[in-house]
């Protein structure tokens, strides 16, 4: 659609502007000045520079928690991405079946984050849950309270659980898209469902599956409620991710100054990545 | 005001961007800029290329404070370079 | 062929229903029989669990409260977002493509850090422990959300019904009401769905924002875990009823709600 330009414009997206920047900009603005003091309480502080940034950069602590934080966020997009194409491609595409799958689907996505939790913390318990029970009956011995790998697991399962249905809804509204032409000129030449699905579905997917990968990575390098409320952090700081970590600096310790710098980091990485999925986005857009 | 816990500098960081956003408009306004295809991928605006090296600015410096000991200004001084040449050849 | 894809399917819809499942199962044990075994399903159906909830103000007033921000929330992020969205879609101006970035941005701000600037911004303006102010602080990510499902819906209006109310002489506020909202009805839906959504799950900043009088629902459970033991049963039907909600809410939408998810892009 080609837009008129018009600055008057600027009057409809004022009420925007105006809610977002009070939230937006008061705290971020106080979080880099926090970043450059060292603070003991509300009248005492010293301007400190750098340091906390220097600090934070060479801190193993955080490097870890920041390592551990990409190779979730990493497993987190490798699994859900292919799996919620792969439940878009099974979807029904008419007949009442239709609305069940959809809503379904996206109960999941409607359970407050720390009920999500919850949900996973019980069911995976040997004594009083389903999983933890089953996997127990079967001769493994889980228990994601005392074991490492099977605490990252629970949280990586739990994940999928939570969040594959944004995906398979997605990518199911990027298929619902393509006219039913292109089926059947694909159908006259003979071509193979790998063919299809390779040259027709996944073209078409393309602005949503990044539309997906993005809302994905952003929510899952944030992550914060749902590990905390299974594991705590625990077992060690097996599951203890960015969030968590700069949680326990800012409220638990009380250390403000570090907490603001590395959040300032972490925002930082974010918006990179962001700004190049978002950029790639515009351009598929323009280019369609 | 008070919990906010102003400093000088923080103060005039943000003015600057304050005063740089401002001075965006106007140039804006007075002579509204097209798109171009410099040596970055992607075609930008002038917005497009101060954010680009605003960002980059922002990790030249924390690169220099997380892998070296050189104090911040050089960093400050990589970091203007950048920016013009972003600005110019972008 | 279609068979595998039924069971593909059909796994997959298993293995989000089973934990479900075992919540609702567990909700309606007694926690003696929670903690003296594994069964399948309730031995002695009881509601007594759901009777705690609903006789005990501290537990039910949690449900008030979070539907009540909630809906401010909502109604809030439609009467700002509806112009902006439509702004954005019809016209070029000034800036609009960083604005449009910035406002995205803030979804991406990690919440954690900003908990104690948040906390501190809305008691220096004697708005801490209001519903008003979750539901405000909530708007940092639900108004950018809507801006953007909204600007997806109203793209896929064609301009000519714009112009044409103009020339028979519509004003913009009156065609804005009359013509234009009822046209991108089920884009209003599904935005307000998201916008219930978002706001409905998010627990960190209501609980920083609320102490007593706005308490969200969420915050009651994860008090009530740590003060008394465990109290499971109570826990498990707590858990069932903030499910409720989201499900009537989906239901209303349904028939829209893949393209909303889509970002009305498709």
């Amino acid at each position: 659609m080609n837009k008129v330009p018009n600055n008057k414009a600027w009057w409809l997206v004022l009420p925007v502007f105006l809610l977002v920047a009070f939230s937006a900009i008061v705290p971020m603005m106080t979080v880099v000045n926090y970043s450059v003091q060292d603070i003991f309480d509300a009248s005492t502080r010293f301007f400190v520079g750098a340091d906390w940034y220097k600090q934070v950069l060479q801190d193993s602590r955080l490097h870890d928690s920041l390592l551990r934080q990409f190779i979730f966020s990493a497993c987190v997009l490798l699994i859900e991405i292919p799996l919620g194409i792969a439940i878009a491609l099974c979807m029904p595409t008419k007949g009442r079946w239709v609305s069940v799958c959809l809503i379904v689907l996206a109960i999941p996505l409607l359970i407050p984050w720390n009920v999500v939790g919850t949900i996973w913390q019980i069911f995976g318990r040997a004594d009083i849950g389903l999983m933890g029970w089953a996997l127990n009956a079967l001769g493994f011995d889980y228990n994601y309270a005392a074991n490492t790998m099977d605490a990252w697991v629970t949280v990586l399962v739990m994940d999928v659980w939570h969040w594959t249905s944004l995906v398979a809804l997605l990518c199911y509204s990027g298929l619902r898209a393509i006219p039913d032409v292109y089926y059947q000129a694909a159908r006259i030449d003979r071509a193979t469902p790998w063919a299809v699905f390779r040259y027709i579905q996944l073209p078409k997917m393309k602005s949503v599956l990044l539309i997906a990968v993005l809302l994905r990575f952003m929510d899952s390098f944030m992550i914060y409620t749902e590990p905390f409320v299974l594991t705590g952090g625990g077992p060690g700081n097996a599951t203890t991710f960015l969030s968590q970590t700069l949680t326990q600096m800012a409220v638990g310790q009380f250390d403000l100054g570090p907490a603001a710098a590395f959040s300032l980091v972490y925002f930082l990485i974010i918006l990179l990545v962001s700004w190049l999925f978002y950029t790639a986005m515009t351009h598929a857009d323009q280019n369609r | 005001m008070e919990w906010m816990a102003w400093t000088l500098p923080t103060a005039a960081f943000f003015s600057s961007i304050a005063v740089l956003l401002v001075v965006m408009t106007v140039w804006e306004i007075r002579s509204p800029c097209v798109e171009r295809k410099g040596f970055l991928p992607i075609t930008t605006t002038r917005g497009d290329r101060l954010f680009i090296g605003l960002l980059g600015s922002a990790y030249l410096h924390l690169m220099v404070l997380g892998l070296t000991s050189w104090p911040l200004w050089i960093a400050s001084v990589l970091a203007l370079l950048w920016l013009a040449l972003v600005l110019r050849w972008g | 062929m279609n068979i595998r894809k039924r069971v593909v399917l059909a796994l997959f819809i298993v293995f989000l229903l089973v934990p479900i499942y075992w919540l609702l199962n567990m909700s309606f044990k007694s926690n003696t029989e929670i903690l003296g075994g594994l069964t399948l399903w309730p031995q002695d159906f009881t509601l007594a669990n759901y009777q705690v909830i609903f006789t005990d103000p501290s537990w039910y007033q949690g449900y008030l409260n979070s539907l009540y921000y909630v809906c401010l929330n909502t109604l809030i992020s439609l009467l700002v977002a509806l112009p902006a969205a439509y702004a954005f879609s019809r016209y070029r101006f000034l800036g609009d493509k960083h604005l449009f970035f910035w406002l995205l941005t803030n979804r991406m701000a990690p919440p954690a850090v900003f908990l104690l600037p948040f906390f501190q911004l809305y008691s220096s303006i004697g708005l801490f422990d209001t519903h008003i102010a979750v539901a405000l602080a909530h708007c940092l990510f639900s108004v950018p959300l809507a801006v953007w499902i909204l600007e997806g819906f109203i793209s896929g209006v064609p301009k000519e019904i714009d112009e044409t109310a103009y020339i028979d002489g519509y004003s913009f506020p009156k065609f804005f009401v009359k013509i234009f909202i009822p046209l991108i009805g089920s884009g209003i839906g599904v935005t307000a769905f998201f916008c219930f959504m978002f706001s409905w799950v998010e627990l960190l900043l209501a609980r920083t924002l609320t102490s007593v009088n706005a308490k969200p629902i969420a915050a009651v459970m994860t008090r009530t875990v740590s003060a008394s033991g465990i109290d499971w049963g109570v826990l498990a039907a707590a858990g069932v009823l903030t499910i409720l909600p989201g499900v009537l809410v989906i239901w209303f939408v349904r028939n829209h709600v893949a393209k909303g998810f889509a970002l009305g892009r498709v």
